[in-house]
């Protein structure tokens, strides 16, 4: 009873404390949500008001959608995605597995370039591999957007953690059964290793939808556009004069990976743990 | 032919099998093995490794993307950067934006992660709203933030009038630009150091506390400073490096946002970088600024392994 009585005004101050730090967090995207959905004449006023006094949402999808392609751009972004990480699977998985469990020369040496490559950040690297793509006449298509990514040494890292911890029991028998070594990845190590694999996809995902620099670097033509390009340049076009139109487009950009996340909250918050702390 | 003991997987069986394995599977492994790191090898020199030692010989060089051939110049890139004004305005705006982004994110996600994880009530509700900035399209929302920070529409000088202050040009000032960036990192980064934070605090044993309870230590700051910073020590300077590294990255929202300005206030490395590489084509000057860049990054890299590998000694 007393107990309860001294914990009460903590917990009341944690929520209250808790509370606003999460309103101002929230502010940019209701601001956004707010924004899409007013008329221009209640945008282009100094008086601030959350609801819209004619609720315009519908109006101002239709005008972002009418003056940008938002619908190829999202594609171009699923395509993009999902080809960098299943890529990235297919090379890290057989890697992550021979580095864990096999014994050749320059195992060691490998796994110390692994790790090394972590170091790496991926601007450090723009530079040659622009001029790379260049020389090979690969610049401002899909495979420029995906090829550089299509290596993950942190995949790899990551993948070879977790099956260090897989026994030796299970591949033993998988090769008594006459399953090849490549047979033994997909077969064998590639089920066990789903929940390494879904935080590896998950960093993945978000890093390459996100993404701005590269793109930015290696595209030119329209059709081609990521989703964070897609929407910086509707943003240069409509140059702060329409800015119903713009946050709708924002909110489009931001929808796919934000509804991900609040259906699969918890796995992703422990997939980015995970994935985090090395 | 084969063997359906193993197949049925009866352990005492399948013993046999390892010596076996062993003793043809070196020589099978090795092929096998290089089979499998193969590509995985082949795609790290030629996209990782090769590049970097790449960006680093063309610092020495004058090469302009499009030059019919390209010269040694020697340390020439890096004495003209030394000598260009920008060069330092540049790298000072970019190590003010750590200075003040790096406490920011790691002390509000620290306190966050500590209000979140002392009390029962809507833990998931918390952890997900503070998240959400991680998720959600840097570039969108700095377009919001942008609108937010209008002269004249936005809602943060909305609020300012409505209490009698002055409205301000935050992106458009010299004197704020910077530090109206800042606030967008800090916004953006302090629920990824949340999850980090809350990921050590739940690996604090509970007994730990009893025992500090036991010693004397009644108070929540006591518990706080006799158990939980010091076990939460080797997270903290995790957090702190990987939020000094991403700093240093900063590139898109100065990008959308100010391109640099008002009059290079917001220039940053990675901006410069960019203008110079992929603007105008100085390919091995940008080079040199992305030398200067990497030894930065890697100094902070080394100082996180020196100090987690004081912690394993201690």
């Amino acid at each position: 009873m007393i107990d309860a009585l001294k914990l009460r005004p903590w917990a009341v101050l944690r929520h209250v404390v808790l509370l606003c730090g999460a309103l101002v967090v929230l502010t940019p995207f209701i601001w956004m949500i707010s924004t899409a959905s007013k008329p221009p004449a209640e945008i282009y006023t100094s008086d601030v008001h959350l609801i819209p006094h004619h609720f315009a949402l519908w109006e101002n999808l239709q005008e972002a959608f009418a003056k940008s392609n938002l619908g190829r751009f999202l594609l171009n972004g699923l395509i993009v995605t999902v080809s960098i990480f299943v890529l990235q699977v297919l090379v890290a998985l057989p890697a992550a597995y021979a580095l864990a469990k096999l014994r050749f020369v320059g195992r060691k040496t490998l796994f110390a370039l692994v790790l090394f490559g972590i170091l790496i950040p991926p601007q450090a690297t723009a530079i040659p591999v622009f001029l790379l793509l260049h020389q090979i006449g690969a610049l401002d298509s899909y495979a420029a957007l995906v090829l550089p990514f299509t290596i993950s040494v942190f995949g790899i890292f990551l993948m070879r953690q977790f099956f260090k911890t897989v026994p030796d029991d299970l591949i033993d028998a998988a090769r008594m059964d006459g399953i090849s070594e490549f047979g033994i990845v997909w077969r064998v190590m590639l089920p066990t290793a789903i929940p390494a694999v879904t935080a590896f996809g998950i960093f993945s995902v978000v890093a390459h939808w996100n993404d701005y620099f590269w793109p930015l670097i290696v595209l030119n033509s329209e059709q081609l556009r990521t989703p964070p390009l897609a929407v910086a340049h509707f943003r240069n076009a409509e140059a702060g004069t329409n800015y119903g139109p713009l946050m709708a487009a924002a909110l489009v950009i931001i929808t796919p990976l934000v509804i991900a996340f609040l259906l699969a909250q918890r796995r992703f918050i422990e997939g980015i743990t995970m994935t985090g702390l090395k | 032919m084969s063997d359906a003991a193993s197949t049925l997987g009866t352990v005492p069986l399948a013993r046999p099998a390892p010596v076996v394995t062993s003793r043809r599977s070196p020589r099978l492994g090795h092929v096998a093995a290089y089979g499998l790191v193969g590509p995985a090898f082949v795609l790290m020199l030629l996209m990782l490794l090769g590049p970097l030692l790449g960006v680093i010989a063309l610092s020495f060089t004058d090469y302009q993307l499009g030059a019919p051939s390209l010269g040694w110049i020697g340390l020439a890139n890096y004495q003209e950067m030394f000598a260009d004004r920008v060069f330092w305005i540049s790298l000072t705006n970019t190590l003010t934006y750590v200075v003040i982004v790096v406490p920011g994110a790691v002390a509000l996600g620290l306190g966050v992660a500590l209000l979140i994880q002392s009390g029962a009530g809507l833990r998931g509700f918390y952890r997900m709203v503070y998240f959400l900035p991680v998720m959600a399209t840097l570039i969108a929302m700095a377009i919001v933030w942008e609108f937010m920070l209008h002269p004249q529409f936005g809602l943060v000088n909305g609020l300012l009038r409505s209490v009698g202050l002055p409205a301000h040009g935050w992106l458009q000032d010299s004197n704020t630009a910077l530090l109206s960036l800042c606030v967008i990192g800090i916004w953006q980064a302090l629920g990824f150091n949340m999850v980090l934070f809350l990921a050590g605090l739940v690996s604090i044993p509970k007994s730990l506390y009893d025992a500090a309870e036991i010693d004397g230590a009644g108070s929540a700051w006591s518990r706080f400073r006799l158990v939980t910073w010091p076990l939460l020590g080797p997270v903290t300077v995790f957090v702190v490096v990987i939020t000094g590294i991403r700093s240093f990255q900063v590139f898109d929202t100065v990008h959308v946002l100010t391109k640099g300005g008002p009059s290079k206030s917001t220039e940053v490395l990675i901006h410069t970088m960019y203008m110079e590489g992929f603007e105008f084509f100085r390919s091995g000057y940008a080079a040199a600024l992305t030398v200067v860049f990497l030894v930065f990054v890697l100094a902070l890299t080394l100082v996180k392994a020196r100090l987690a590998a004081r912690q394993v000694h201690a």
